[in-house]
């Protein structure tokens, strides 16, 4: 007998989370969130504001942020340049992969 | 339960100290880790590497797997008597349940529900799955069974391996690389700590006339040469149906033509677009009647596609 699952969260840029969610849904702290945030790798919505709040795809790169944290024992400095030197690699291979869209495959 | 040879996974002896087995797991962590590793079986075998690390870096945890004695791998084996008491683990059901399991609840062990952990809750683990789905899917919605077995205590405390099966919807709208929330529907939480998630990584399969871009998808356009100087009505295929589309005289290879929100549709609303892509396909010339036509072409026209060859030499000069 199968559970039909029906509630079903997208992850999407306008979707925002607090702090706390973030951190209740990734693993870190909100400390360590407020680190990666203040290095630059996970981008608050709005800086300056007393509430900080993240986009919901954050929620990928805060439980990596977390994995390589366990995993590697990182601490929040290391982590950060690993997020962003994923988050290059990401942009690099979202372009290749925009590339090969765009040129044609068949070759008559 | 099946036997694993921790020692043989980290490629050390079962003599190495805590630095040597350190070593070992961090050089193949930075090979396997899914994070960094493009390995096809990377995840798989992080978690084989995890398993083992973390069963071993801990001289507890050690010494209570260097108790179970040493098997072959996968050889089903029973844990001596006594050796739970000795190390302090959770009631388990031998038969159905997995030895990283069985070690998450030791000493040391960031699981230890129901032994001496008073009032600690814990939060369950997430899950994340990659479901393919195929293009056709992804632009109509689709529903993916999901097969999981997560350990959990039953009611009398006794932790087992148990089956979920689980249909998911994919809703319309997702595309490649798409990442989706399922609330509750990981690991159960221990002592009051909310359920985990399940994370769903949606995969699109390539499909065999249109490649993806996020929701905007493009499809190669074949047009004789007649066909892109005269100008013409074609019908391309789409996710939809078929369309008819206008094709401008002049038009040249590499052109992309636009077929507005025929793409993919994007989460909640609006689509992407579909972009033909010209490309002007010669005929292989079979008869004499072609040849003679395409002669004539040669002898009327005055048409130069390298006229800016002599510009660069005059320039040059």
């Amino acid at each position: 007998m199968r559970i039909e699952l029906t509630e079903i969260v997208w992850l999407l840029e306008h979707h925002a989370l607090s702090l706390t969610q973030l951190a209740e849904l990734s693993g870190l702290s909100e400390a360590e969130i407020d680190e990666l945030a203040d290095y630059g790798a996970i981008l608050p919505i709005k800086p300056d504001a007393n509430q900080r709040l993240f986009a919901a795809p954050y929620i990928a790169a805060a439980k990596t942020a977390r994995r390589l944290r366990d995993d590697f024992d990182l601490n929040m400095h290391g982590v950060a340049l690993a997020l962003t030197l994923l988050d290059r690699v990401r942009d690099l291979e979202t372009q290749l992969g925009d590339l090969r869209a765009r040129s044609p495959r068949r070759v008559f | 339960m099946k036997y694993k040879d921790y020692y043989s996974i980290l490629g050390v002896e079962r003599t190495a100290d805590d630095a040597e087995i350190k070593k070992a797991y961090r050089k193949l962590a930075r090979k396997y880790h899914p994070d960094v590793s493009k390995e096809a079986d990377g995840e798989a075998k992080f978690k084989e590497i995890a398993e083992a690390y973390h069963a071993l870096k801990d001289a507890e945890k050690r010494a209570a797997y260097d108790q179970l004695g040493k098997h072959s791998p996968g050889q089903e084996f029973r844990p001596p008597p006594g050796w739970q008491q000795e190390f302090g683990g959770a009631p388990f059901a031998a038969d159905d349940v997995d030895l990283a399991d069985l070690f998450a609840t030791l000493r040391g062990g960031r699981h230890r529900p129901g032994h001496d952990s008073g009032t600690l809750s814990m939060p369950g683990q997430d899950y994340e799955v990659t479901v393919h789905i195929t293009l056709e899917q992804a632009f109509h919605g689709t529903k993916v069974d999901l097969d999981l077995t997560m350990p959990e205590y039953d009611a009398n405390g006794i932790l087992h391996r148990a089956p979920h099966a689980f249909k998911a919807r994919i809703p319309k709208g997702a595309t490649d690389g798409q990442r989706l929330r399922l609330p509750g529907k990981g690991g159960k939480g221990f002592n009051g700590g909310r359920d985990g998630d399940l994370y769903i990584n949606v995969v699109l399969h390539p499909h065999t006339l249109y490649r993806v871009s996020g929701h905007d998808l493009y499809l190669d356009l074949p047009l004789t040469p007649w066909e892109a100087v005269l100008g013409t009505t074609v019908q391309v295929p789409t996710p939809n149906g078929p369309v008819r589309l206008k094709v401008p005289p002049g038009t040249q290879g590499g052109q992309q033509l636009r077929l507005s929100k025929r793409g993919l549709p994007r989460p909640n609303t609006g689509e992407g677009d579909l972009f033909a892509l010209v490309q002007i396909v010669l005929p292989t010339v079979t008869n004499e009647q072609e040849r003679t036509l395409f002669q004539q072409l040669a002898d009327g026209s005055t048409f130069n596609p390298r006229g800016h060859f002599e510009q660069e030499a005059i320039h040059e000069n």
